[in-house]
């Protein structure tokens, strides 16, 4: 950027060029930027939606898409009954539309493949989302950091990306999924079917040729203080372990 | 920009909206945010530092550090998340009362808030003092849960909340203005939410 004095994140316009629906709950909106950054896997961004009266509402979303995805984003969204702004994606949002945002944002839950492994991602529901572009990182660039993801969700078909995470789960070079489900049984061999624990954790990190160097957990604020605990009581050092919280 | 298709079906009652600043919502409940696991810090294991620079100039424990008068701030809080709450009421030792026990003035004009879990964050001076900052011992008449940043959090109410440290273990005055954790990693480093100073580079 040229002028010293402009923010590093200035608010840009980007337009809706694709809607794909994951699971019931949430979609995922693809943004062509108007201005292209190049974010860190686990960066966010945040949107700002504008009344014609000028009232303004603005949250986080983090980024799905890998850095690599040159010029364009993906959001997934997940839709909070009487929720401001994520039932307006869902219920307002169309393919050309223009949405207000800035970007990239937040340096700390971020992860490059420099930074190296073995690497353990804990997401809940849709706070798998920052943890999918560390995955999807890591696969542009052809990484073999060892990398599990433990990723919990109620049932089978809130299980978002799921295809994407079992093809690459399947390719067996060096990273793995462990599905747990809250309120459904298990549907593969390695799957759990309940809440995390140390337990799941040590399993979990067993599959790891070594011990994390990093864990990044995030998902409500229940899911990260449950799981952080989990980490901790499997022994994991608690500096290595970043989280992301997304509200209440 | 008017985003099409959508209304200010959320706007607050004009009369809050002074109270309310640019960018931020109302919320009723009480989000969390933070860098880490949660330290679990027992008050017997608590100190609290008074630093310039790398020397200490005192150090309280548990015991005596509540028994330093203790003060009432009740304040609307700003979190950088976009959501504001009312009316939270905190009791604690305010910034002053902490540098009258220790003998001092403010002896530079900028701070460093440091944390038991590592975290620091940069407050100037003259934004802890004369009434504006406290060390909250209390949050609605009970102690501070761990995920609020209990024992012991500092409480600057007019700065957006990542200023307000948790878990706090000491203030270390500085000779010039450092960054902390998260204004090294692109977060402004003043943090005024009626400026809406939320990121790096922000006006
Ligand atoms: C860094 C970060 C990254 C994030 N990334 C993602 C992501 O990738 N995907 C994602 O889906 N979310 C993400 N979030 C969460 C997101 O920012 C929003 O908080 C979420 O979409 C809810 O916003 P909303 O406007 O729909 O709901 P809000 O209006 O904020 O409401 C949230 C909940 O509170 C209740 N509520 C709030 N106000 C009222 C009221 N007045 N009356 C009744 N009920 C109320 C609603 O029922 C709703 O369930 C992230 C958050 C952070 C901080």
């Amino acid at each position: 950027m040229s002028e010293a004095s402009a923010a590093q994140s200035p608010w840009q316009t980007a337009k809706i060029i694709r809607i794909e629906k994951r699971t019931p709950r949430v979609t995922s909106f693809f943004f062509k930027l108007s201005r292209p950054f190049v974010h860190q896997a686990g960066q966010h961004v945040d949107v700002r939606l504008t009344a014609p009266d000028g009232y303004q509402a603005r949250r986080s979303y983090s980024i799905a898409s890998a850095p690599e995805s040159g010029g364009t984003i993906e959001l997934a969204i997940e839709r909070l009954e009487d929720g401001e702004v994520s039932p307006f994606f869902h219920e307002v949002a169309a393919v050309g539309d223009e949405i207000e945002l800035r970007g990239p944002l937040g340096g700390h839950f971020v992860w490059s493949d420099k930074d190296g492994g073995p690497l353990l991602l804990v997401g809940g529901g849709s706070g798998v989302v920052p943890l999918m572009a560390m995955v999807r990182h890591r696969t542009a660039r052809k990484s073999s950091v060892p990398t599990a993801l433990v990723f919990s969700a109620r049932i089978w078909d809130e299980v978002i990306f799921r295809d994407e995470l079992i093809n690459l789960d399947d390719r067996r070079n060096g990273f793995d999924l462990v599905l747990t489900l809250t309120r459904e049984a298990a549907r593969r061999p390695e799957d759990y079917s309940r809440r995390i624990d140390a337990q799941m954790m040590m399993q979990s990190m067993a599959r790891l040729p070594e011990p994390p160097r990093l864990a990044f957990v995030c998902g409500s604020n229940a899911f990260v203080s449950a799981a952080a605990q989990a980490l901790i009581d499997a022994d994991v050092p608690a500096d290595l372990i970043r989280t992301e919280r997304y509200g209440v | 920009m008017v985003t099409r298709g959508f209304s200010s079906g959320r706007k607050p009652p004009t009369d809050t909206d002074a109270r309310i600043p640019p960018g931020q919502y109302l919320e009723q409940g009480f989000p969390v945010l933070s860098a880490g696991p949660t330290p679990r810090v027992r008050t017997e294991d608590w100190s609290f530092t008074l630093k310039h620079g790398p020397r200490p100039i005192k150090k309280w424990n548990w015991a005596e550090f509540n028994a330093l008068p203790l003060s009432r701030m009740t304040r609307d809080i700003h979190c950088v998340t976009a959501w504001t709450k009312f009316d939270t009421a905190w009791q604690g030792v305010l910034i002053d009362d902490i540098l009258a026990d220790a003998g001092i003035e403010a002896p530079t004009a900028f701070t460093l808030a440091h944390s038991f879990d590592g975290y620091a964050t940069n407050v100037p001076a003259k934004d802890l003092v004369a009434g504006k900052a406290m060390v909250a011992l209390l949050y609605e008449g009970k102690p501070i849960t761990p995920d609020h940043g209990g024992p012991a959090r500092l409480l600057v109410p007019h700065l957006y909340f990542w200023k307000s440290a948790k878990w706090l273990n000491g203030l270390q005055f500085t000779e010039r203005d450092e960054p902390g954790f998260w204004e090294l990693r692109g977060y402004h480093i003043y943090g005024d939410p009626w400026r809406e100073q939320r990121y790096t580079g922000d006006p």
